[in-house]
């Protein structure tokens, strides 16, 4: 599969709440990220849920900044949250 | 003789419809709707001769024997073989297959590295995912809604709740394993045990050190 990112560009996680089983944690939707690195291929584990075929999806390694997920947050900025998230939950980010 | 025969017929009838709960090892009073809901699924497995009561409490039995000596055995090796430490950090998954360690439904694994500089601490804040083939069963806490929710928010706050007071050079990373790997935290070794034999080294990687929400244990 051709990886969609690379590490290092900036992303957005989508905001949006679709029905059904989910790995993208609501905390982080709708926000801003960096990818670290590019996990592999997975089948979609959103799909396997209900015996579909999952499809593979590449799986990538995000960094955000506590501040920016939380709006205030009691520590330096150098602490990070880093979370794995499916490519068709991530979109490019140009800001 | 009529009335015992039918007796007899009606204990038979009951018998095939009802369900056996002896057939399986109870270990507690079912209290929620999710116990009843394991119970009924389980009976029905059997019922339904998917598998034996038998090879469910041996899954149960392989599944509780797990412990942290694959985990311990994996971060004394990293300490103390610096080009086995590159490989576990590079491709974990190959280092435990080569092992033996079986990730039965955890196919991935990543290993993590603490530094002077750095601390990681592992969470699943989608439900509670574990590394239980290197970790054994995970404690309690990993699983509640408390740990669950504020290690993202108030990580520095969580650690020193664990005894973890770290200063604000030290980078928190907060991994959330909210996906097909699992995470494995490579703590520091010890200050002063630069010559300990593997034996003495195994006992300070303790389950808490793995997790990430405390140090190794200092020696004595």
């Amino acid at each position: 599969m051709a990886n969609t990112f690379e590490p290092g560009d900036r992303v957005w996680v989508r905001d949006d709440v679709p029905a059904g089983h989910c790995r993208t944690p609501h905390y982080l939707r709708g926000r801003k990220g960096e990818v670290l690195s590019i996990l592999g291929d997975f089948p979609n584990p959103e799909k396997l849920a209900y015996y579909e075929k999952g499809e593979p999806r590449t799986l990538y390694e995000v960094k955000f900044s506590p501040l920016e997920v939380w709006g205030e947050y009691d520590g330096p900025a150098t602490d990070s949250i880093i979370a794995d998230i499916y490519d068709h939950w991530l979109e490019p980010s140009h800001g | 003789m009529a009335s015992t025969h039918d007796h007899h017929d009606h204990v038979h009838h009951d018998h095939d419809h009802e369900h056996d709960h002896s057939l399986t090892f109870q270990p507690d009073h079912p209290d929620t709707e999710y116990d009843f809901l394991e119970m009924a699924i389980r009976e029905l497995i059997i019922e339904k001769g998917l598998l034996t009561a038998q090879q469910i409490q041996q899954q149960i039995d392989e599944m509780e024997s797990r412990s942290i000596e694959n985990g311990q055995e994996l971060i004394v090796r990293a300490w103390t073989d610096p080009g086995f430490k590159q490989r576990l950090l590079d491709d974990g998954v190959r280092v435990l297959k080569d092992m033996g360690i079986k990730m039965e439904h955890q196919p991935e694994v990543k290993v993590v590295e603490n530094t002077a500089n750095v601390h990681n601490v592992i969470v699943c804040t989608l439900c509670s995912c574990y590394p239980r083939s290197v970790l054994g069963v995970p404690p309690a806490w990993y699983k509640k809604k408390a740990y669950r929710s504020r290690v993202v928010l108030e990580p520095r706050q969580v650690l020193r709740e664990f005894g973890t007071d770290l200063p604000d050079n030290v980078e928190v990373r907060v991994h959330d394993s909210t996906a097909d790997l699992r995470y494995i935290v490579l703590p520091m070794q010890p200050s002063g045990t630069d010559n300990w034999t593997t034996d003495q080294l195994k006992p300070l990687v303790t389950r808490d050190s793995l997790i990430g929400v405390a140090p190794a244990r200092a020696p004595v």
